[in-house]
């Protein structure tokens, strides 16, 4: 009975919520738009993230790797071979699969582990890195820029800023249905038991190097989609802003603030650093820097008070409400 | 057939020989009590049977197969389940999900899982806790939970390492009695344990190991008289001094 009441409670919010972003972007400018796409964006981001780095506690520190290539997949088929890049979305997701199940059969073959496992996911990006460097002052110099082809839904360009908000708002419920989903079945419950413990995981008959790989596979496929939209909303790309380490902390600051292991928590984050971002830069934009120092320092007090993210802190805080009684 | 027999086991640690051709078989519903001083190999051999360690050379049957240098999870998945001497609890998931994550051994349903660790929390009285964090709970309650996972999975045999140590006589009576209870649902048992009063009064046979080898086998009531047990536990001095 009551579970149907939740139930019934918890699709009117998600009506409600749902109608509302569907709307709001006729009542905003340009701006809010593109500040809403990328909080979107660096949610969706911050959930592919969650899977690995969450829920299953592998800790990757370079996403990126999986982010450019799928950005750079996209981008060299539509201009070499004319592939298009809806279809190009798709094969750097298989892209980013591929590597991740390549580096990801490597570190979990060999038990690495916490740190380890975060400074070889960010050695790969870095490598990935250096070698588009080398390639592209020789061929590209000026970074790789998608050809303009109007304003079309076929080849994934916009003039407007709000085809961009709604591709990514379905990104973003997308990810957020298959996280919700992945946390109520037995891949959820397996991803938190083999971050918890590895041996009592192993113990209870968990396959703990195929639930990994399943995870970095979920995960790299949907960051190396993001890697298309990214290359797609600015229709150019370079190797920092691709590979860059900038890259891999923005993509897992989110779920860190917001509540890693949580569905909402990465989407939070994001919401919450793209606004603080913004502000510090509007209010302190004429001091150059500064905002950055803010920036960080905001980020050090939630780190320090909220260790489990803000998510986290409140689930705790309501467990010890509801022990107190 | 023996559930499961143990063949020449031999495990060396750098120098140290922790277990030393070891052999011993159990029978279906039995209950066979591990003892021997710290030291002695028998968490080793936990690990070597449940595919934690790999042994040296010797071979490990269960049912009739094989099983030696299996891993963990594919030794689990054959119905023979552990618990740690240092419990291991999923320390930020509530009990109902740790529990849930060892039922999910024999069924993909959420549901069934839920249903399955429900049963197994009350069975070993931790049916009021199941909503807290794993973290949150005594060592006693730790202990009754490290005995719900491993149930959890369905096991035929379960090898219990330490789960009575460390509680208060209290605690120690009401863990028996569940060890008396999994026994009744026809789960082979085989057990670690110290405390005496735990031995004595759930074991069938005893097997005693004293520096990875095995010194005595048999009932506990002649395990209790065997001098070679009372040496190894109280040393040689104090049997040379009784007998004077």
């Amino acid at each position: 009975m009551s579970s149907t009441n939740h139930r019934i409670r918890d699709l009117f919010v998600i009506g409600a919520v749902g109608a509302f972003l569907l709307i709001l972007p006729q009542f905003l400018g340009r701006y809010f738009i593109h500040l809403i796409t990328m909080i979107f964006f660096f949610g969706y981001l911050g959930m592919a993230w969650n899977i690995l780095g969450g829920y299953a506690g592998q800790f990757s520190f370079g996403h990126a790797a999986f982010f450019g290539v799928g950005a750079f997949t996209s981008t060299l088929l539509q201009i070499h071979v004319g592939v298009n890049p809806w279809i190009g979305m798709f094969l750097a997701g298989i892209g980013g699969l591929l590597l991740g199940l390549s580096i990801g059969s490597l570190s979990f073959r060999y038990g690495l582990r916490g740190p380890y496992f975060a400074l070889a996911m960010l050695a790969l990006a870095e490598m990935l890195r250096l070698l588009a460097v080398e390639w592209m002052a020789a061929k590209y110099p000026l970074g790789i820029t998608i050809p303009l082809k109007g304003d079309s839904f076929w080849y994934f360009q916009f003039k407007s800023k709000v085809p961009y908000y709604y591709i990514s708002l379905i990104m973003m419920a997308a990810v957020l249905y298959l996280t919700r989903m992945i946390e109520g079945r037995r891949m959820g419950s397996y991803f938190k038991a083999i971050r918890e413990n590895e041996n009592a995981a192993d113990a209870l008959g968990i396959n703990v190097f195929k639930y990994k790989l399943l995870a970095m596979a979920i995960s790299s496929f949907l960051t190396a989609v993001g890697g298309t939209f990214y290359a797609q909303y600015y229709l150019t790309i370079e190797e920092e802003s691709a590979f860059g380490v900038g890259i891999s902390i923005e993509v897992l600051l989110g779920p860190i603030i917001g509540g890693a292991g949580t569905v909402l928590g990465p989407v939070l984050g994001a919401g919450i650093l793209e606004i603080l971002s913004e502000v510090t830069r509007n209010i302190l934009g004429a001091y150059s820097g500064v905002h950055l120092m803010v920036y960080g320092a905001i980020l050090i007090v939630v780190i320090i008070f909220l260790p489990s993210g803000i998510l986290g802190g409140l689930q705790m805080a309501f467990w010890k409400l509801s022990k107190g009684k | 057939m023996a559930l499961l027999e143990v063949r020449g086991l031999n495990k060396r640690f750098g120098g140290l020989t922790a277990v030393e051709d070891l052999s011993f078989g159990l029978e279906n519903g039995e209950i066979l009590g591990l003892i021997g001083p710290n030291g002695a190999g028998k968490t080793t051999l936990f690990n070597l049977v449940t595919g934690f360690h790999r042994p040296d050379t010797g071979t490990v049957f269960f049912k009739g197969e094989d099983i030696t240098g299996l891993r963990p999870h594919q030794i689990c998945n054959r119905g023979l389940a552990r618990t740690f001497q240092i419990t291991q609890p999923f320390a930020n998931l509530t009990v109902l999900e740790n529990v849930k994550i060892g039922a999910y051994n024999r069924t993909p349903s959420s549901r069934e899982a839920t249903q399955e660790a429900l049963r197994i929390l009350e069975t070993v009285g931790l049916y009021e806790k199941r909503n807290e964090l794993a973290s949150a709970l005594s060592v006693g309650h730790r202990k009754n939970l490290e005995l719900a996972k491993a149930l959890a999975t369905r096991p035929e045999l379960v090898l219990l390492d330490e789960v009575v140590a460390g509680l208060n006589p209290k605690e120690t009576d009401t863990i028996i009695d569940y060890i008396n209870r999994i026994q009744n649902q026809r789960i082979t048992i085989l057990l670690i344990e110290h405390v005496m009063k735990a031995i004595m009064s759930l074991c069938n046979r005893i097997v005693v190991i004293h520096y990875g080898k095995k010194i005595a086998e048999g009932v506990p009531q002649d395990i209790s008289k065997n001098p070679k047990v009372i040496e190894a536990y109280l040393g040689e001095e104090y049997i040379l001094a009784k007998n004077q």
